[in-house]
Order: C-alpha cells, then sequence, then structure tokens
C-alpha cells in the first residue's frame, strides 16, 4: 500500500503543550479582552479606563462609580457596542466557516468566499447601488444587504448545481472548479456594470472593501439569527469534519454519506457568510487565516479548530477594528485593509517559527 | 463470525465491463486473495463489496443483502483499507484509529468510552500503545501501515477487505503486516479478501486464490492449483518457474529470465 499525504499544513510540529479546556479558556479571555477593548477605545465618550470600570458597574451585585454620565454611556452603548458585537460576530463567522469550507474540500487555501459568496455579495452590492438608488432612495430600509445577501446565496447555488452536474456533490474538486469559474462570471458582470456607471464606483469600491462603522443594533439583530443557526449547524458537524480529513472514499466505507454532508455543511457556512457580508462587506483574510493560526498553534482536529475559530476570529476582528478607527482618527482604515496588514505579517512569522520547530 | 457471498456481482464503468459477473462464497475466517494483472478488477471486486461502487449481482455478508443496508449497518459488517490511504500528517494516531468508529456514532452523537477502550486495545493490540499521542506525519512507512489496519480493527466490522495492502512495504514490514492479519483471522474469526501483487505472498497467506484476467475469473482454487506456471505465463506475460515447498506445501513463484511464450 503506498501512502499518499493529503494537502496539509507544513509542519507536524508539537503544539503549546495546552488541553481543550485551556485554548477555551484563553479563547474566552481574549473575546472578553477584545470587547472590553473595543467598547472603551474610541474618539468621543468617556476617558477609556473609565468604561471597563462602568461595564463592572452594571453587572449584578456590582456597584462602582465609574464617573461615566449617561450622555457617555449613550455613546458606547449606541455607537461603539453594536460595532463591537457586530465585529465579532463577522469575525467569529467567517473563521467558522473558513474552517468548515477547509474541511469539506480538505484544501487550507479554501476561504469562505471560495464557492462565490463573496463575488455574489459584491454583484449584488453593485446592482443595489448602480441601478436601486433612485427607486429606492425612499425606501425605509437600505436594499444593499438585501440584494447582496440574496446574490450571494443564489451564486453559491448556481455554483453547486453546476458542480454537482459534473459529479462535483461526489468529489469535491469539481465543485471548487466551478467556483472558480462562476466567480470569475460574477466579477465580470460587476466590472462590466461598474465599467459603465462610473460614478459608483466609489461607493462600491468603499462597500468592497468592508467596514463596520456606522453599525448599529438593528444590524446585530438582523444578522444574529443566521450565524446563530449556522454555528450550530457547524458544530454539530465537526466530528464530520475530521472524518472528512482521510479523505471522501474512506469517509464513505466508515459509513458517512459524504455529499449529503459536505452540502449541509456548506449549506450552512454560506448562509451564515452571505448574512455577514451583506452588513460588513467583503472583509478577507479573516476565514483564511484565523483557522490556520488556530491549527499551527493549537492543533489540526476540527473538533477543538471550529469553537476555537469561532472566539479568536470574533476577538481578532474586533481588535482589528479597533486599530482601524484608532491609528489614523478620525479618519478610519477600511477593516479589509486592517486584516491584511496586521494578519498577513503575524501569519508568516507564524508559519516560519513553526517550520523550524523540531 | 461472518461469510460473505457475491451471487452474480459484475462492475461497469459506463458501457465498459470491468467485472464480469463474479460468484463465490468467502467462508468466515477463510482468507481468499484476489490476483491478477493490472486492470483485471481486483479492485473492483473489493470496491463493489463496500459499496464504492454500483455493481450488478447480490453481495450478502451472513445472507444480508448490503445493497438494502444503511451505510452505518455495511460500515459495521465490512472494512475496508484502500490501496493509497490518505493520511494527515498532522493527526494524531489515536484520533485517526478513532475514526474507525464512526459506524458506531450516531450522526450528531460523539465517541463513548466504549469507543475510546476499542481503539486503545487495538492499539494495543496492534504494538502501537505508546503512538497514540503522535502525529501521523512523524511515523515511518511501516508504522503508518499498522495505524492504517488498526484504523479498519477498530471497526470491528467481520469482514476486512485489503487492496494491495503490502505493496509499499519492504519486505520485513509486509510479512509483519500479513502476519498480524493472519493472527487477527485466527484468533478473531475475521474474514479477508486481500488484493495481493506479490503472487508467492499471495499463495502463502491465502486459503483460496481467484485469478482475474480482464474481468473475468481465469481460476479460483487452493494456491497450488491456482499458481501454475503455465497459467502465470498466459495471463501474466511473465517467464516463471513454481516451486512448491516440500516441507509445507507452500508455493513460490520465481521470475526467470526470457520472454513467456
Amino acid at each position: 500500500m503506498s501512502i499518499d499525504t493529503q494537502m496539509s499544513m507544513p509542519s507536524a510540529a508539537p503544539r503549546l503543550g495546552l488541553g481543550a479546556r485551556g485554548w477555551y479558556a484563553i479563547g474566552g479571555v481574549a473575546l472578553l479582552v477584545a470587547v472590553v477593548v473595543g467598547a472603551s477605545v474610541g474618539p468621543a465618550g468617556p476617558a477609556w479606563w473609565r468604561v471597563p470600570l462602568e461595564l463592572l458597574d452594571r453587572l449584578p451585585l456590582i456597584a462602582i462609580d465609574s464617573g461615566v454620565t449617561d450622555a457617555e454611556w449613550n455613546i458606547v452603548w449606541r455607537i461603539r457596542m453594536p460595532r463591537v458585537v457586530l465585529g465579532g460576530l463577522v469575525g467569529g463567522m467567517l473563521s467558522i466557516a473558513g474552517a468548515s469550507y477547509q474541511g469539506v474540500f480538505r484544501n487550507p487555501l479554501v476561504d469562505p468566499y471560495l464557492l462565490g459568496a463573496a463575488a455574489g455579495a459584491g454583484l449584488g452590492a453593485t446592482i443595489a447601488l448602480t441601478f436601486g438608488r433612485g427607486v429606492t432612495s425612499t425606501w425605509p430600509i437600505d436594499p444593499v444587504p438585501t440584494a447582496a445577501f440574496v446574490a450571494a446565496l443564489a451564486t453559491v447555488s448556481v455554483t453547486y448545481a453546476v458542480g454537482a452536474s459534473f459529479g462535483g456533490a461526489r468529489s469535491g474538486a469539481t465543485l471548487v472548479l466551478a467556483g472558480v469559474a462562476v466567480v470569475s462570471f460574477a466579477t465580470a458582470v460587476q466590472t462590466f456594470i461598474l465599467q459603465r456607471n462610473l460614478d459608483v464606483v466609489r461607493e462600491v469600491f468603499q462597500w468592497i472593501l468592508g467596514r463596520l462603522s456606522g453599525a448599529t443594533w438593528a444590524d446585530v439583530q438582523l444578522v444574529t439569527p443566521y450565524v446563530v443557526v449556522s454555528c450550530v449547524v457547524l458544530m454539530m458537524h465537526r466530528r464530520h469534519l475530521d472524518v472528512f480529513r482521510v479523505g471522501d472514499v474512506e469517509a464513505a466505507t466508515l459509513g458517512v454519506p459524504v455529499a449529503r454532508t459536505r452540502l449541509v455543511i456548506v449549506i450552512a457556512a454560506t448562509l451564515g457568510t452571505a448574512a455577514v457580508v451583506s452588513v460588513s462587506g467583503l472583509i478577507g483574510f479573516v476565514g483564511l487565516v484565523v483557522p490556520h493560526v488556530i491549527r499551527l498553534v493549537a492543533g489540526a482536529g476540527y473538533r477543538r479548530l471550529l469553537p476555537l475559530s469561532l472566539m479568536f476570529g470574533a476577538a481578532f476582528l474586533i481588535l482589528a477594528d479597533v486599530f482601524g478607527r484608532t491609528i489614523s482618527s478620525p479618519a478610519e482604515i477600511p477593516i479589509g485593509v486592517v486584516t491584511a496588514l496586521i494578519g498577513a505579517p503575524f501569519f508568516l512569522f507564524l508559519l516560519r517559527t513553526r517550520k523550524l520547530a523540531p | 463470525m461472518s461469510s460473505i457471498s457475491f451471487d452474480a456481482v459484475s462492475v461497469a464503468y459506463g458501457t465498459r465491463e470491468v467485472l464480469a459477473p463474479y460468484t463465490d462464497s468467502v467462508a468466515s475466517g477463510e482468507w481468499l486473495g484476489v490476483i491478477g494483472p493490472n486492470g483485471a478488477g481486483k479492485s473492483s471486486l473489493l470496491r463493489a463489496a463496500v459499496g464504492l461502487v454500483d455493481s450488478g449481482g447480490e453481495i450478502t455478508v451472513d445472507g444480508a443483502r448490503v445493497r438494502g443496508m444503511h451505510r452505518r449497518e455495511r460500515a459495521a459488517l465490512v472494512a475496508y483499507v484502500p490501496q493509497e490511504p490518505l493520511i494527515p500528517d498532522d493527526m494524531a494516531v489515536f484520533d485517526y484509529v478513532l475514526l474507525g468508529r464512526t459506524p458506531y456514532i450516531g450522526y450528531f452523537g460523539t465517541e463513548t468510552g466504549h469507543d475510546r477502550e476499542v481503539v486503545y486495545g487495538v492499539l494495543e493490540r496492534l504494538r502501537l500503545g505508546s503512538f497514540a499521542g503522535r502525529m501521523l506525519g512523524a511515523l515511518s512507512g511501516g508504522e503508518r501501515q499498522r495505524v492504517v489496519l488498526a484504523r479498519a480493527l477498530a471497526q470491528e466490522a467481520p469482514v476486512l477487505l485489503l487492496d494491495e495492502p503490502t505493496s509499499a512495504l519492504d519486505i520485513g514490514h509486509q510479512q509483519q503486516a500479513l502476519e498480524l492479519v493472519t493472527e487477527l483471522r485466527e484468533q478473531g474469526g475475521l474474514t479477508v479478501i486481500a488484493a495481493m501483487h506479490d503472487l508467492t505472498l499471495a499463495g502463502t497467506y491465502s486459503d483460496r486464490l481467484v485469478m482475474l484476467e480482464e474481468g473475468e475469473v481465469v481460476a479460483l482454487g487452493a494456491p497450488r492449483e491456482v499458481l501454475t506456471a503455465e497459467r502465470l505465463g498466459e495471463v501474466f506475460h511473465v517467464c516463471v518457474s513454481v516451486d512448491i515447498d516440500p516441507d509445507d506445501g507452500t508455493v513460490v513463484v520465481v521470475p526467470r529470465r526470457g520472454f513467456a511464450t
């Protein structure tokens, strides 16, 4: 029997000697720190150190005089907190979806946009911004997120239908290739529309680069149900993702309904991804890199990888957003730029140190 | 334990038939060796038995039709070690072997203490106990081989299908792997069907051999009946001499210089 090694991370170097509970604890602390920092830092509002005190004060059985006025608390609660929570939802969702996609396609270079969620959302937003503005300017709700969400789901459905018709549901590889074709097509249509409507280019690009500014509790309410459903379904399939690691053939001989399970995971990951990108724009890099970093430090098993991706992805995006809105305040750096600027060098550093480990 | 029967089992890819209707019954605890040149249909026979390819005819395990079975039910009866198993480098040995318990775990379930006990038991039996926490990427070829076998055994299926189980191993590891399967067969009544390239090894370890050529059965029976120099010359286009050990009756196939006639 010749042994085939799957495309996997470059080293099987020993992980930091921590059990699952240790990692969950670190993830929880990281998320808590990120939320507190996110709520505390900002241009207007109370002095930063007063906010953690006020947050403590609002816990039951604790009374601390933080000196935060009602007006200041309003800034924290109505402006910063929705942004922090939305950032957490987006970062966590993109990371867990990325990890799941990497699992079902057994390819570490895959991100949650693989089958066209991002390209579809971009196209939907472009269409809404280009053709819908005249019609929808008086609408009570912003049509862009809805258009992005619907187009993202539609695009992934087309990819799946095309790929499956060539047997992609069985092999996965055909599905990825179908994704490449459909993404190219959607991007081409988007470019064509933009090229004929140069007046919306700036607006569309701002959307594509991703933003959390202007986030409201209504946005949070909008995406939370999708994120919760998606995450619950994905978490329930953690064990299946581990079985997928030995390949479709062996997974099938172990009794796993491969095509159906893959479809369920892809639908769940896509639903959550489409929901978050429809309100945040196309924040790249998080879904690809966060699962990778966790694999390198905490091990590659999906039982641990999915919950940790959720926690660290959320913490990472909240902190990246803090960085983006403070570093050149009052101007903001688009969140998608920040995630790549911080994430890429960190990832390379980690890859290098881990690879050199004995 | 369990017997597995083939009743006119055939496999076709599109219009090309790769296995002509095959009928045979492998008794409980028996080892059937499947031999034949490349493309003879050996792998197709095994893949049909485990339900990886659609096949004609009927396969039954202890009289129960495999076709109508639920996937997990079938996986609990038939374990399969493919020719080229996918080995994730960054998976621990224990976790890999634990995958063999998949058929016993519900869709949304998780492994029980019993599943973990089975895994530890198999690891001990295959002298892999001290490897449980190691990453697969850090193992040698022979160790990986044992780990793959361990995963199939953790499945606790009474029928074990091996596709070229030793083709990538040196002679020492080949022997160790095959001796191990023999030991398990003798202890636990495991029924084994193994596709093999090495004819001497196939003859040594199998109770019966079936020789396939272009999907058709050309010989079926005891190794010394199947492995004759004339037949091997015709089917494999090879020049060999076949010696039979006078002490234990082992059939030894020795390649000779020259072309088969």
